[in-house]
């Protein structure tokens, strides 16, 4: 290895891709000598020896559908009860620094659910759309699924995601499974909204949706009517299959890019009103408390935030050397444009790749190689989207809230690394 | 009915599709169940403060403590937000801001809101279980706790809306904004 060749194109060992895989190719080719030894073969020897026994037996019959395998059985949702008395509300965390790429397992797709996950009959669910149309209207699951669907690739995001890091007064050394598992991205199938209320005939003074779901708690949010027919949709397929019935089964609202409570699951209702309900979401839990102690309601949209998954929080580096450096961005302005690694605690920062598609609303994955030398450093991840806004520090995001505020949280997140190689969650 | 009608590439017709079948009024009364800051929604019925606290304490206190400040489940009075009381720094949290002095009577902007989603949703292993006598009752005695009502106060649609709420006037509109 030849450590010379690289290009380091900021400090802490950021380094530039194309070097690090020059470097790599040569260290493939010397490895590859190495395994060129064959044995002579005698008449009587069996291959079969040299080979594990899953190259010496037929394997298992494949299934109606398939899990995945008993070695990745760690890779689990996490829930963390609110209230403990009972099971209904509780906070399911997706395992983010287990997935690459930017799409989420269905049935590991984060859920915060207030009264537990109903389970509903599809044949005889129902949405009723009523209140200020000239045609109130029911229709049927099976209806709707016969209506023109659009395919979009979106993130969820909760409004409470990271909030831990908001509200502790020190870092808490929390996984990145902890602190950032209320943030998902699927493919979403479904109707346009617009195309519903078209039928139903929006009168011009609905400006706003009642939205609910049949879940035990019916569960509800005033939304405007702008983004419903904006590109609101009625959701019924998630990552090519039916919703799971933690997403809503058998259909969601979904509101790209806004607060995940948002996107009502079970949809059975909307009414159309001129003012929002004032639900029970928006009086209290999902709104943020600001530095002046007043009180801001119908923050819908989740801003642009990225955080680094590999390597993140309890995780340990095993050796100095080579790692890549990949996480995920995401806004709910719009696309990424671009995000910015340092490994030096935000002395000097690179520009890392973007793995396309770098879509509107969506999960963007990014990479930036990385030499860590064994010294201890910090590592950060900066998003800036498609408006030219960039996440703010911790700081300047408490600066703006109440201490005890923890909805909306999007600041720079930051990892450190120890020498023994840990990583740990850092206000840094 | 009128139709909706959309062009497909390739297609010179318009299809219509048009499977909504219109709602009844019985049907959309059965399932109407919001109920906006003026009234709207509110059925006829009554409640006071007394029954609201017999009630209280047989079906809510186990989740809501004993003055509804207590937890574990989200305050409705009293000295504290939606803060866990599993959280070790949760007495220094509070000393140091005393913004932490949330609740529903605090932070929530209309009175009717607690009936919505009381009658909707409480008490969380029965919701849509009390009568709407019962969730006025509820209503005025968590009212009661926040001191926003008297002891003798009995509820009806036509009083609930009139309660002022201090959260509102901390209201910040962030979407009316933009």
């Amino acid at each position: 290895m030849k450590h010379s060749r690289l290009d380091f194109l900021a400090g802490g060992g950021i380094v530039d891709r194309r070097s690090f895989l020059l470097a790599g190719a040569s260290f493939l080719a010397a490895s590859s000598l190495g395994s060129a030894r064959a044995e002579a073969a005698q008449g009587d020897a069996r291959i079969g020896t040299g080979f594990p026994g899953w190259m010496r037996a037929p394997g298992k019959p494949d299934t109606g559908y398939g899990q995945p395998v008993s070695h990745e059985s760690q890779v689990q949702k996490r829930s963390r009860p609110v209230v403990p008395e009972t099971t209904g509300f509780t906070l399911w965390h997706t395992p983010i620094e287990n997935q690459r790429g930017a799409i989420t397992p269905s049935g590991l797709h984060f859920g915060v659910h207030h009264n537990g996950i109903p389970d509903i009959d599809p044949a005889k669910h129902e949405l009723v759309i009523h209140g200020l149309v000239e045609r109130p209207l029911t229709f049927s699951v099976e209806n709707l699924l016969r209506y023109p669907m659009v395919s979009r690739i979106l993130f969820i995001e909760c409004s409470g995601n990271t909030g831990a890091n908001a509200l502790s007064p020190f870092a808490r050394d929390d996984s990145c499974q902890d602190l950032f598992g209320q943030v998902s991205g699927s493919e979403w199938v479904g109707v346009p909204f617009r195309h519903l209320l078209e039928e139903a005939g929006l009168q011009a003074s609905a400006k706003w949706a009642i939205a609910e779901g049949a879940d035990g708690g019916s569960h509800a949010r005033s939304v405007p009517v702008s983004k419903l027919l904006d590109d609101g949709m009625v959701a019924f397929y998630q990552n090519g299959e039916r919703l799971r019935g933690a997403q809503g089964y058998p259909m969601r609202l979904l509101l790209p890019g806004w607060e995940g409570n948002t996107s009502v699951k079970w949809l059975h209702r909307l009414e159309f009103t001129e003012t929002p309900a004032f639900t029970k979401d928006e009086s209290g839990l999902y709104t943020e408390f600001l530095s002046d102690g007043s009180i801001a309601r119908f923050s819908f949209l989740m801003d642009v935030k990225s955080v680094i998954t590999h390597p993140s929080g309890t995780q340990t580096l095993p050796e100095k050397g080579f790692y890549e450096i990949s996480g995920l961005a995401w806004s709910g302005h719009g696309k990424l444009s671009q995000v910015e690694v340092s490994a030096d605690g935000g002395r000097s920062w690179a520009q890392a790749e973007l793995h396309g598609p770098v879509l509107d609303k969506a999960l963007t994955r990014f990479s930036i190689p990385w030499r860590w030398d064994g010294n201890p450093t910090v590592l950060l991840s900066r998003a800036t989207d498609e408006r030219g806004v960039r996440q703010p520090t911790r700081a300047e995001w408490k600066a703006r809230y109440a201490s005890h505020s923890f909805n909306h949280y999007n600041a720079i997140q930051s990892w450190r690394i120890g020498s023994d190689g840990s990583v740990e969650n850092a206000y840094a | 009915m009128m139709t909706f009608a959309f062009a497909l590439p390739g297609l010179a017709d318009e299809l219509e599709i048009n499977l909504g079948t219109l709602a009844t009024e019985a049907e959309l009364h059965s399932r109407s169940i919001s109920i906006f800051p003026g009234g709207r929604g509110l059925p006829p019925g009554s409640g006071g403060v007394g029954e609201g606290a017999e009630l209280y304490r047989a079906r809510c206190r186990t989740c809501h403590g004993e003055t509804g400040s207590e937890g574990p489940a989200s305050r409705l009075s009293g000295s504290d937000g939606w803060m866990s009381f599993s959280d070790p720094l949760r007495i220094v949290r509070i000393q140091k801001n005393p913004l932490l002095v949330m609740s529903v009577g605090a932070q929530w902007p209309y009175a009717t809101s607690i009936f919505d989603y009381v009658r909707r949703a409480m008490p969380h292993t029965a919701p849509k279980s009390l009568t709407n006598d019962e969730v006025y009752a509820l209503t005025a005695y968590i009212l009661y706790l926040n001191e926003l009502v008297s002891e003798d106060a009995i509820l009806t649609k036509e009083n609930l809306p009139g309660v002022e709420m201090p959260g509102r006037a901390r209201t910040v509109d962030v979407w009316q904004e933009e």
